[in-house]
Formats: C-alpha cells, sequence, structure tokens
C-alpha cells in the first residue's frame, strides 16, 4: 500500500510538474516572443485569436489578447503535411527531433519549482528527483541534446542542413566547457550540488546576486560576503550568455542561420518534425533559464527574510505556502523567459568565428581565473594576511598574462590556407 | 538496485556493443557506442556511484562521442559501408574475445565471494566516524545518505592530490600541445 502510495505521487508530480507546468511554458513563450518582438518593432502582433463567440451567433469574438494563438499554431503545424524527402537516411531522419526534445524534459526533475507542500503531517518536496548531483545531472543530459541537431544535419543528406549540424556540434562542445567551469565559484560558495539545498541556502542567507539578508535577518552583507559579489557576477555573466550559446539562441543562431544556411540543420524537415525541433529549443530555453534563477536568483524564496513566514501558512492541515513561492518561481521564469527574447531582438547575430573566441578566448580563461578569485575569497579568512597578499598578486599577474596572450594573438592573424 | 534494472541496462548495453560491430555505417556504430554508454551510466548510477554515472554520459558521451561523430561525419567514409568480410581481423577479434574470456574467468574464480557491506543508515553512520565531525561528509553520512561526490573530491585531493596535480600537468601540456600544431599548419 506504501508502494503504491509512493508510486502515486511520484506520477502524479511528473505529470503535473512537466506536462501541465513546464510544457505548457513552451507555446506561452512562442506566444511572448512574438508578442514582445512586435512590442520591441512597434508592430500589434497576434492579438485576435481567442474564443470565437460570433460562430454562435454573438456579436464580437473574445480575442483574450490573443492568448489561444500558440493552439493555433500547434494545430497548424499538426495539420501540414509531414513530408520526408527522397534522399534522407530515414531512421535517423525520424530519431532527430525526438533527440532533441526529450533531453530537455528529461532535466525538468531535478529542478525545485517551490518548498514543500504538507497536507495531513505528510510533507512532499516540489521537485520531482531530489538528486544530490543537480546542475551535473542537468548538464549531461542536456548535452545529450547535441545529437538531435548534428544527426538532423547528417541524416538530412544535404549541404545547408550538414552545415549547420556541424556547426551546432563545434558550438556545443566549445561552450560546454566555459558553463562548467562557470559554476565552479558557486558551487563551492554552497558546497553542496542539491539544487533544493541550494535554494534553501538563498532563502535563508540571499540570494546569491541579492545577499541583503543573512538568517532570515535583513542588514548589509559583511565584507566576505560582498566580495563574493563580484566572482558570483562574473560566473552569472558567463553562465547566462553561456546558456543562450547552448540553446542556440539568437545571438548564437548560428546552425540555424538563414542569411548563410536556408533553415540551418531542419531544412529538410516539415509539419511536426520541424515543429519539435523549435520545442526543444524552447523548452531548452526554458529549463536553462530555471536552472540560472536557481542557481543565482534565489529559485522559488520570496527573498528578504519572507521565506519562513511563508512556509508556515496553513489552512489547518494544509501547509500552502509551497504553492506561493510555485508562484514565485513561475514570475521569475517568466521574467526570464522576456528577458531571454528581449536580447533576441535586439543583440545582431555574431559571426561563427566571433563565436569561438568569444567561447574559447574570453569565457574559458576569464571563467578559470574566476575559479581562483572566489577560492581565494572564500578561504581567506582561514589564511594569513602575507598568503593573501601572494594570491592576489598572482591572480593578478596571471590575468594580466591571459589578457597579454589574447592581445598578442589577436594582432598577428596568420592567413589560414587549407 | 533492483535486479531487473540491472538486466534492463546490461541488456542496453550488450545490444548497444552487438550493434557496434554489427552496423556497417560509421554514424550507427557511433550512436550504438553512445548507446552502449547510456547502459553503462545506468549501472553506475544503480550501484549509488551518481557521480561517475553522471561524468559518464557528460565526459564520454555528451563530449567525446560528439567530437568522435563529428570526425566521422567530416571524413564521410564511404568505403566502410561496403560489405567485406576480411579474415584476419575477424580472427583477431575471436582471439582477443577468448583471451579476455579466459582473463575474466580467472579473476572471478579468484575472487572470494564476499557481498558488499549495505548502504543502510547504521553502516553509514559507522563510517563516518573516519571524517571530521563536522564536516559536510561526516554530517551527510551521519544523515544515512552517501556524499559520493563528496567522497571522490575528499579522497582525490588528500590521499591523491599528487597523481591529480601530475594529471592536470598532463592535461595542460597536451593542450597546449594541440594549440601549437595546429598553429603550424597554418604556416
Amino acid at each position: 500500500m506504501d508502494l503504491i502510495f509512493q508510486l502515486a505521487i511520484i506520477v502524479t508530480k511528473i505529470v503535473l510538474l512537466t506536462f501541465v507546468v513546464v510544457l505548457p511554458l513552451v507555446p506561452l513563450s512562442v506566444y511572448f516572443e512574438r508578442r514582445f518582438s512586435a512590442v520591441i518593432q512597434d508592430r500589434v502582433g497576434p492579438n485576435r485569436v481567442g474564443i470565437p463567440l460570433t460562430l454562435l451567433g454573438f456579436k464580437k469574438d473574445f480575442h483574450l489578447f490573443g492568448l489561444i494563438q500558440p493552439v493555433a499554431d500547434g494545430l497548424k503545424l499538426f495539420l501540414k503535411e509531414d513530408f520526408t524527402p527522397d534522399h534522407v537516411r530515414k531512421a535517423f531522419f525520424w530519431m532527430a527531433p525526438a533527440l532533441t526534445v526529450v533531453p530537455a524534459l528529461i532535466t525538468v526533475c531535478v529542478i525545485p519549482f517551490g518548498s514543500p507542500l504538507g497536507i495531513f503531517g505528510h510533507t512532499e518536496k516540489l521537485v520531482i528527483a531530489d538528486l544530490d548531483i543537480g546542475p551535473l545531472f542537468i548538464f549531461s543530459v542536456a548535452s545529450l541534446s547535441v545529437y538531435g541537431i548534428t544527426l538532423a544535419g547528417w541524416s538530412s543528406n544535404s549541404k545547408f542542413p550538414f552545415i549547420g549540424g556541424v556547426r551546432s556540434t563545434a558550438q556545443m562542445i566549445s561552450y560546454e566547457i566555459a558553463l562548467g567551469l562557470s559554476i565552479i565559484p558557486v558551487l563551492m560558495f554552497y558546497g553542496d550540488l542539491n539544487l533544493s539545498t541550494i535554494v534553501q541556502k538563498q532563502a535563508e542567507n540571499g540570494w546569491l546576486l541579492l545577499p541583503l539578508w543573512k538568517n532570515g535577518q535583513l542588514g548589509l552583507p559583511d565584507i566576505n560576503t560582498v566580495l563574493f559579489w563580484f566572482p558570483a557576477a562574473i560566473a552569472f555573466l558567463i553562465f547566462t550568455i553561456s546558456i543562450f550559446a547552448e540553446t542556440n539562441r539568437m545571438p548564437f543562431d548560428l546552425p540555424e542561420c538563414e542569411t548563410e544556411l536556408v533553415g540551418g540543420y531542419h531544412t529538410e524537415y516539415s509539419s511536426m518534425k520541424f515543429a519539435m525541433f523549435f520545442m526543444g529549443e524552447y523548452a531548452a530555453m526554458v529549463i536553462g533559464s530555471a536552472l540560472i534563477i536557481t542557481l543565482f536568483l534565489g529559485g522559488w524564496s520570496i527573498g528578504f527574510g519572507l521565506d519562513k513566514y511563508v512556509t508556515d501558512l496553513h489552512i489547518g492541515d494544509f501547509y500552502f505556502g509551497g504553492l506561493i513561492h510555485m508562484g514565485c518561481f513561475m514570475t521569475k521564469l517568466i521574467a526570464f523567459i522576456l528577458f531571454f527574447i528581449l536580447v533576441r531582438w535586439t543583440v545582431p547575430r555574431f559571426r561563427y568565428d566571433q563565436l569561438m573566441k568569444l567561447g574559447w578566448v574570453v569565457f574559458f580563461e576569464a571563467a578559470l581565473i574566476n575559479v581562483f578569485l572566489a577560492a581565494l575569497i572564500l578561504a581567506a579568512p582561514q589564511l594569513e594576511k602575507t598568503i593573501i597578499g601572494i594570491g592576489a598578486v598572482l591572480l593578478v599577474i596571471v590575468t594580466l598574462a591571459v589578457i597579454w596572450v589574447a592581445k598578442v594573438s589577436e594582432e598577428n592573424p596568420k592567413v589560414l590556407r587549407a | 538496485m533492483p535486479s531487473y534494472l540491472f538486466w534492463l541496462f546490461s541488456t542496453i548495453m550488450l545490444i548497444g556493443g552487438g550493434a557496434v560491430i554489427a552496423f556497417r555505417n560509421p554514424v550507427s556504430s557511433a550512436m550504438a557506442v553512445v548507446t552502449c554508454f547510456v547502459g553503462l551510466a545506468g549501472l553506475f548510477i544503480g550501484l549509488s556511484a551518481f557521480f561517475v554515472g553522471v561524468i559518464q554520459i557528460l565526459v564520454y558521451t555528451g563530449a567525446v562521442m560528439v567530437l568522435f561523430l563529428f570526425i566521422i561525419m567530416l571524413l564521410d567514409l564511404k568505403d566502410e559501408e561496403k560489405a567485406a568480410k576480411p579474415l584476419l581481423p575477424i580472427a583477431s577479434g575471436i582471439a582477443l574475445f577468448l583471451v579476455f574470456t579466459v582473463q575474466l574467468i580467472g579473476v572471478l574464480s579468484r575472487t572470494p565471494d564476499k557481498t558488499a557491506p549495505p548502504l543502510d543508515p547504521a553502516t553509514l553512520a559507522s563510517a563516518a566516524a573516519g571524517f571530521a565531525p563536522t564536516s559536510k561528509i561526516a554530517t551527510t553520512l551521519g544523515q544515512g545518505k552517501l556524499p559520493d561526490v563528496h567522497l571522490i573530491g575528499h579522497t582525490l585531493f588528500t590521499d591523491y592530490n599528487m597523481p591529480l596535480q601530475v594529471l592536470g600537468v598532463l592535461l595542460l601540456v597536451a593542450t597546449v600541445g594541440v594549440v601549437v600544431l595546429s598553429k603550424r599548419q597554418a604556416d
């Protein structure tokens, strides 16, 4: 009986959190993208699709600000002809779209959506699998999604998709390094890889980028926390930009760059198979935003020492603070998705060599130096003054050396001959 | 680890491993290796070695095999797809298989039939005595959980600190070497 109860809870959590909370965010963010880009370009955007009351004899339609548009888009994609060209490698051609969507949705399982809910003395964490290796799990599963794009490019068996697939492979491998290195300072600070614990710590001691309270008391942070804010901010910057590159979002969407590659890796795809790539991209964006919020911006926590009061809210035996926290998480998530969209419609696309240079010459080194900086600041309270001084001098020397090497390699570019 | 999960992941691994040599297309073979690695990661995770399992996917599946695939796709191998049954590779393959089987039997027959200690709270709590009482490892062990990431980190940076540093230097030298070689080609 107990086993069945446990299983029921797990299945409920998977269905609710993945298919009711995260999956609808994908079409919703498409809608946001269209409306927000319209605002940026001084257009109106899709605002008509709603409930067609005129069909039922009423005078006016109920437009709902066009919120039904995603449903119409989805229906359109479903009903289009699904054409498989003759020259493709069929098995991989069919497998590739699934391989882009599935990893993005699997990573949902370690994201904490809210503080534990309590009913009848039974508390339940609002996370599907409370793994002790949260961020690593997300990285490893997300790194599998590169196969989808690569195989799509290769199995299409034509030139532009192939170039798109190859670009995507190189880009994702390059930025995975920056991604992994950039969060090492964050993990050193928390000393834990469990995302629920990380968010709980932020709720009590201040978000990583907003450390304005400690142990639930508002107040200015101490000197070490202030100093650690700088490596944290650098990590945030590198991590966010690398997530843009990993999810193939606009300034880095070289694998599907229309001006150079027609449609990139999905040129040969149509109907729902094409839509799956779209879904995979948006799902990766949602999960990336969720991870950034969880690590740097306090996850579900409301902040300012209010969280313990929210957790204690209850009607009888039902502790519903978790739902409020979940609402807070979703608000932050949608705000960050809007930020992603804002960047897409503001920043022009990078050139491919600029992209590679940014990844390998700037971010890789910056993340590495950032690790040492963070280690020095974290260890400083236990070290003697002279050792701190030597460490700081060494750090400055290494930084200058790296900048100098980067400059030198920039000044005399050798002519490449194949 | 429940035995049905062990059988599931072992079967995935074996199917992947068999498919590597059965497929004629190099890209299909590479994808079969990926399947094999995913099964292996599942086995690691089933043995409570979460970190090793995840690193298996992150490093081998997510990076090394992607590079393999990248190279295979760029080379555009056509000859390999033709049906060819050269005698020598097959014979040497069978010979290698036999040698490894003999070796495996030798190892298994010598290993004492000892069961691993169960990962119950009592065993874990007693293991916590070996670490500083306020440390993260000791507290997690005391709660009856296995902090495998912290334990691996602790072992690497205390008992195996020197080899780790040497490996780091080796990797750095290899990286510098790659950069030098690729730059020289440009002249």
